[in-house]
């Protein structure tokens, strides 16, 4: 009888702190647990008794690699709780500011996070010996998308300037110019960035998945759309909690969550591209096509070719937004606050961000459930290492351990938003 | 806390990024001092706060030649021990600083920025090895009664900074 544990502690470049246990008996994978450690954030009772206003800032704080999309859902929860719409150039410099941190996001995980996995780098400053000018160019892309954030958001990470119905300040259009230049580049330094990313060694692994993602009449999904998967989910989002229910489970503080009477589903860029390839720019299209990408793609490892796609779309997006921006007369839509109840849902970097708030007299939150993407993902993630792991028992135990935390590093997991903190561990025994 | 210090009187431009997390107790710890620092209003010295992610700080030091950064550190050192890295000349402990949420943080920055050769003249790195990383603002006595004698480190280091201008001049 042969018996393996593949254990690792502490995973390594994810956002947070995780980890992973891999329990191997005579060749068959007996167990696979993806565990949370940091202990529960206690955020969603920060909120209640707090006054609407504060939610963008409060939640923001829960992940300072996304603070825009936990100050989206929140802005869109409340403003759908008092009936109120944003529309115009508000709603275009939400976008924009999104397209910053999309930008942000994946360039740091594509480059820094991911790719020293495919090339055989324990991280990205042994990469960079051999690799100096695309890891410069990553640099030179991601703050990009700092400065978009910088400039609409007033900071870099954990923006301050938005508010509910729009935003406290507005950028002047000259302030916006400055970007337009550094975004042509962008755009070329992103669909390069999409070639180098499909000549990786791509695993052999394809899994029949659900993927979730939000869908829009006419747009590559940010802040608005329906709720659809590939078998036939179709909702709004205030039936959200009606399809998708948040599991304890023991071996992690995180929450997972499954869809009712489904069990596990994909969020994040691979299940947007596969719902949403007809909503990408020709170019963006373009770039994935030729990375050898179909307008849909099961293999989740693929997902770092198609974090590049949509980083493409991203700096494309910000540039119609600068080039077509008028400063509005009102940097926000008049309030009228009344009790309630408002859901929100945004993608985030990871995938679909759900936020719920009930709204009492007086603006006070009475009570409020987020939902982050790495907890939606959880289960999806224990799935993949229950069969990726099989075919590769015969590895030794430091190859098979570099590629389950490749696998886990496929979903980005931020696991400081999933704990309502993470550590890893792979055993044969 | 109060302070008791001595001003430098000759400063060459030096950028003080102070790394924290706003809610983290004693990941606080670098914010402090850096406030400290900047209500000093010290001639040709600028203070700015990050949150330790590492693309962030490698762009606020592209233009600096001399920097230095704090941070609190989770290194099992007993707490309130202050660590200072001349990054230029010593490699950045692996993990040193990976209290952070951020798996690309200080260390990290410091070490790709040299394989590339974009480290500032001079990077100097404190570390205030922290006790209590919990949810809260209230920094552990331990660490927080180190802050002043970090706070003095520092001016000695902006002083030198001057100093070897001078020297150069």
């Amino acid at each position: 009888m042969k018996n393996k544990t593949l254990k690792v502690d502490y995973l390594a470049r994810v956002e947070g702190e995780g980890a992973l246990l891999v329990k191997i008996k005579d060749k068959t994978v007996t167990e696979v647990k993806f565990r949370i450690f940091e202990p529960p954030r206690f955020f969603e009772a920060f909120l209640r008794g707090r006054d609407y206003s504060e939610a963008p800032d409060i939640t923001a704080r829960i992940c300072g690699i996304c603070p825009v999309a936990y100050q989206m859902s929140s802005v869109h929860a409340m403003e759908n709780a008092f009936g109120i719409k944003v529309d115009g150039q508000l709603r275009a410099l939400r976008r924009l500011l999104y397209c910053g941190e999309w930008i942000e996001s994946h360039v740091l995980h594509v480059y820094m996070l991911h790719a020293p996995d495919f090339l055989g780098y324990e991280d990205v400053i042994r990469m960079a010996k051999d690799h100096g000018d695309a890891v410069k160019r990553a640099l030179k892309l991601k703050k990009v998308g700092n400065d978009i954030v910088n400039i609409v958001g007033g900071r870099e990470i954990h923006p301050i300037n938005v508010r509910v119905g729009g935003f406290y300040k507005l950028p002047t259009k000259q302030e916006l110019q400055v970007l337009v230049e550094r975004l042509q580049w962008a755009i070329d330094a992103s669909i390069e960035t999409v070639k180098l990313m499909g000549t990786l060694p791509f695993p052999d692994f394809e899994r029949e998945y659900e993927y979730v993602a939000l869908r829009h009449d006419h747009e590559y999904p940010f802040n608005e759309g329906r709720l659809v998967s590939n078998k036939g989910l179709d909702i709004a989002i205030q039936d959200y909690e009606n399809n998708f229910v948040e599991e304890h489970v023991e071996h992690s503080n995180a929450l997972h969550s499954v869809m009712k009477q489904r069990g596990a589903y994909f969020v994040g860029p691979l299940a947007r591209y596969n719902l949403n390839f007809d909503r990408l720019t020709p170019i963006a299209q373009q770039a994935a096509r030729e990375a050898g990408l179909g307008s849909t793609c099961n293999n989740p490892f693929k997902s770092i070719i198609v974090r590049s796609v949509e980083t493409v779309y991203a700096c494309e997006e910000a540039l119609r937004i600068i080039q077509e921006y008028e400063k509005p007369d009102q940097p926000a839509v008049k309030i009228e606050q009344r009790p309630g109840v408002g859901y929100g849902c945004t993608e985030a970097p990871r995938g679909i961000l759900y936020h719920r708030y009930r709204i009492g007299e007086n603006g006070v939150i009475l009570d409020a459930k987020i939902v982050p993407p790495t907890s939606q993902n959880q289960k999806t993630i224990e799935e993949d290492l229950r069969q990726f792991v099989p075919p590769r028992i015969d590895l030794s135990q430091e190859q098979l351990t570099w590629q389950c935390e490749q696998a886990i590093r496929n979903y980005d997991p931020c696991i400081s938003c999933a704990t309502h903190f993470l550590k890893l561990d792979i055993q044969r025994e | 806390m109060k302070f008791i210090i001595q001003k430098p009187q000759l400063v060459s431009p030096v950028l003080v990024i102070g790394v924290g997390t706003e809610y983290r107790r004693d990941d606080r710890i670098g914010l402090v001092v850096a406030r400290n620092i900047k209500s000093l209003q010290l001639p040709n010295v600028t203070v700015v706060e990050e949150l330790g992610e590492g693309v962030a700080l490698m762009a606020a030091w592209a233009q600096a030649e001399n920097v230095i950064i704090i941070d609190a550190v989770s290194s099992g050192a007993v707490s309130g021990t202050i660590f200072r890295i001349d990054a230029n000349a010593e490699q950045i402990p692996s993990k040193f600083f990976h209290y952070s949420t951020h798996e690309f943080g200080v260390a990290e920055a410091g070490g790709l920025a040299r394989v590339l050769h974009a480290t500032p003249t001079r990077l100097i790195l404190y570390g205030i090895e922290g006790a209590d990383f919990g949810w809260g603002t209230e920094i552990s006595p331990e660490v927080e009664k180190v802050s002043e004698e970090v706070i003095s480190f520092l001016l000695d280091d902006i002083s030198s900074f001057s100093l070897n201008e001078t020297n150069e001049l």
